[in-house]
């Protein structure tokens, strides 16, 4: 099986890519033993702030050929930056910051990274070992406030456990369900003298993930697949994760099984694929929506039956059985009871039932899927994703999104905040490689688009990385644009600035009665955000910002610019470029499954309910 | 909802209770009791939690326990195949009238005075919470001062240890 650069591989440590030295151990400080291990697990590139309590390791740092430190403006810069690494790179993301703040700091990109399963090691300093416990000068508890949100975390203050930790950390962060681990040291046990030792023993008897899936569940599975009439691949972002997508496409391709991937599983299987339904979810397409509600069989892999994805639970999907494939045993049964629950690595499991679905067809059972087929393809043709233009001349958001994903192409790295914008970027790009959509997904972290581009851009610099971003989400992060700008990083960052917080102006326009309470971002106290907001107030001023943190700054606010000025940014290549795309800020994000309401209510359009047939119900 | 009892093994490491605690707590699991001390083993330590759910969430808590890097395995004990114990050691109003009565009771229980005073006993039992209930019953009367009583512990019945495996696990890791 052929392996994309850009495929993340779950397992695939980064220790694979970079030998370690053979069995060294040498005396050094406790500092010097935590870069000495980084190096050896094959970290390039860090993501970081120093402070007091982590300076230590900063000294040795500063000597590293083989580690890149990247100065970042903020930590969550540095958090989010360490997962679009990762992300895009399959390799581990790391990011560093000090005690107190500077590791609160990390907390919201830990839980990102956490709900979305990206492999990271976050590395703090901590007062020294005396000191814990007393509220000495930037102490906080970042293991405790961790917890919750990190698969494991250690609290080291023994400078011999250093390499041992590390080494530990990133196996733990890229192996089973990757998630973010956290590592927070002592400044006094960055200080001591100490041995280092590579390589080191790793002792985690309670950490054993299961990544083989039992054969006789395949079996059954396989069974299930070519017997049922109205099957549906629902693919997950454990596909992604485990670099299983040339397995899934050709168990797509043998069965003739339709696809719906979900808004972390873009690009797991091509959108072009005539077996693409698209994504399902709230705001999902109506032929993915709708095919999971009419479907027999849910054949699920490496998804987790997240709420955005069903709607109202105990209406979802209610003819299906399900096949529930996941590395993370608790998955399974979580939300939807499984028919046939598999535990496995998902490149394992597809693999394997790549083999027995053969074995069903040659003992002459294939599955016919032509009513369903003709179903889907009459939903997909009736419902296609499109959008209103906007009125007078103006930018439509979802014509912006669309001409860079055609200009730019598949080959680039998008990168998305959370709202309007991001549902129309999984909507109106065409995604048809793994490791090409960054987006915050179960977090749903605004102020992700930046930091994670530019995280993405570090660790594949050949590749073309554009931030799709709203200016709500912008304006939370874009500092990292003077990182990019200092560390040539040239990221593009396209801002979709209808002036407001879009996504919720839109539940406002539908649920609150036009009442637009604090969503309109560009006006001052008393504008009650109904008339249009004159969109010259230009606070801030995005150009204007861009070229004062060393960006190319390009505006665009008519249709007719828009080709020119997207090409006019593809061709800057030494500096990040900012465009500020002016857009209408009525557009509304369809189809839409209203919260807490079954995905048999979607809206294809306002008040536009498709007529799906319902002959079936 | 059913009380079930699930043996945890667990590294004996700094933190381990703080994270089972949490992860209780954050997924929104009621622990009705719980008892942690050492093994047979140094590395390992062995907690006893008791909780109160329906079958669906105790899976959810066991598998998410399961995913706790530190917990080395999880044994559900069933009540019936299981030795369940509980310590209570509790202070009762005693004088010269009351006492030999109270003494008396402790015997039944076949549970022990570890302390007498002009005005008190403090007696140690242990057993079955429904014994220890049945026993803090008729001491009520007489006027209980003052009552601690501990989580449950529980070890299952016949020669198979659940130690076992998971110790030779943890000789292959380290």
């Amino acid at each position: 099986m052929t392996e994309h650069a850009a495929s993340p591989r779950r397992g695939d440590t980064p220790a694979a890519h970079a030998p370690a030295p053979q069995h060294v151990v040498e005396t050094m400080t406790g500092a010097q033993s935590l870069i000495r291990s980084l190096e050896a697990v094959g970290a390039d590139t860090v993501f970081g702030i120093p402070g007091g309590a982590i300076l230590p390791a900063y000294d040795p740092l500063m000597d590293s050929t083989k580690v890149r430190h990247i100065l970042v403006r903020h930590e969550q810069g540095a958090g989010h930056a360490a997962t679009g690494y990762a992300q895009a790179t399959g390799r581990v993301g790391v990011c560093m910051a000090t005690s107190g703040p500077g590791a609160t700091n990390l907390v919201t990109p830990i839980a990102d990274a956490y709900m979305d399963s990206v492999p990271i090691v976050a590395i703090t300093g901590q007062v020294t070992s005396k000191a814990i416990g007393t509220d000495a000068f930037q102490e906080a508890d970042i293991c405790g406030i961790t917890m919750p949100i990190t698969k494991h975390n250690y609290l080291v203050t023994d400078p011999a456990e250093i390499p041992r930790v590390i080494a530990e950390a990133f196996h733990i962060a890229a192996t089973g369900r990757p998630g973010p681990v956290l590592v927070d040291i002592a400044k006094d046990a960055l200080q001591a003298t100490t041995t280092f030792r590579w390589p080191v023993e790793t002792s985690l008897p309670g950490y054993r993930p299961v990544t083989k899936p039992h054969a006789k569940q395949i079996r059954e599975a396989a069974k299930m697949l070519v017997t049922a009439k109205r099957p549906v691949l629902y693919v997950g972002g454990g596909v992604m994760k485990a670099g299983a997508t040339a397995e899934l496409r050709i168990l797509a391709e043998l069965t003739g099984a339709p696809v719906v991937t979900t808004l972390m599983a873009l690009g797991a299987f091509p959108d072009s694929h005539p077996q693409h339904l698209g994504m399902p979810g709230m705001h999902g397409s109506v032929p993915a929506v709708t095919a999971l509600q009419k479907a027999d069989l849910l054949f699920t892999l490496g998804a987790r039956f997240d709420d955005r994805v069903t709607g109202k639970l105990d209406s979802f999907a209610p003819y299906a059985k399900v096949v529930h494939a996941d590395i993370d045993p608790a998955e399974i049964g979580k939300n939807r009871p499984a028919d046939v629950p598999i535990v496995g690595d998902a490149r394992e499991v597809l693999a394997d039932l790549i083999v027995a679905v053969q074995a069903e067809f040659d003992a002459g059972h294939k599955g016919d899927y032509g009513d369903w087929w003709e179903r889907l393809d009459e939903w997909k043709t009736t419902y296609p994703v499109g959008y209103e233009p906007a009125p007078g001349g103006q930018l439509s958001p979802q014509q912006v999104i669309e001409r860079i994903g055609r200009l730019v192409g598949p080959d680039a790295v998008y990168a998305a905040g959370v709202g309007q914008h991001q549902m129309w970027s999984s909507q109106f790009i065409r995604f048809e490689k793994p490791g090409t959509w960054l987006n915050s997904g179960g977090a749903g972290t605004m102020g992700y688009a930046v930091p994670a581009a530019m995280g993405a851009k570090a660790g594949r610099p050949e590749a073309a990385v554009w931030a799709i971003d709203g200016d709500g989400c912008f304006q939370m992060t874009n500092q990292e644009l003077v990182t990019c700008a200092l560390n040539d990083i040239p990221i593009k960052v396209a801002v979709i600035n209808n002036g407001s917080l879009g996504m919720v102006r839109q539940w406002q326009t539908l649920f609150y009665n036009q009442r637009y309470s604090n969503t309109v971002l560009h006006a001052g106290p008393g504008h009650d955000g109904i008339e249009p907001p004159a969109q010259g107030t230009r606070i801030p001023d995005f150009v204007l910002l861009a070229e004062a943190m060393g960006c190319v700054g390009l505006r665009c606010e008519r249709p007719e610019d828009l080709d020119a000025v997207i090409k006019q940014a593809m061709e800057i290549n030494d500096r990040p470029v900012v465009i500020d795309f002016i857009v209408h800020q009525d557009a509304m994000v369809w189809p839409m499954v209203a919260a807490g309401t079954s995905n048999d209510e979607i809206q294809f359009a306002r008040g536009v309910r498709p007529d799906f047939g319902d002959d079936l119900d | 909802m059913s009380k079930h009892t699930l043996s945890v093994l667990v590294e004996n490491k700094p933190g381990v209770l703080a994270r089972i605690a949490a992860l209780f707590s954050r997924r929104g699991f009621n622990i009705d009791s719980l008892a942690v001390g050492p093994t047979e083993h140094p590395d390992i330590s062995r907690m006893t939690i008791v909780v109160n759910v329906e079958d669906l969430p105790l899976e959810q808590v066991t598998k998410q326990l399961n995913k706790l890097v530190n917990v080395i395995k999880i044994v559900e004990l069933d009540q019936s195949a299981a030795i369940q114990r509980e310590l209570v050691l509790v202070k009762v109003r005693a004088d010269n009238d009351t006492r030999s009565q109270i003494v008396e009771i402790v015997q039944l229980f076949r549970a022990k005075t570890v302390d007498v005073s002009p005005d008190a006993v403090t007696i140690e039992a242990t057993g079955s919470s429904d014994k220890l209930e049945a026993m803090l019953r008729m001491l009520e009367p007489y006027g209980i001062k003052e009552l601690v009583q501990s989580g449950l512990v529980a070890i299952g019945r016949g020669a198979r240890s659940i130690t076992d495996r998971s110790l030779r696990a943890l000789d292959r890791s380290a």
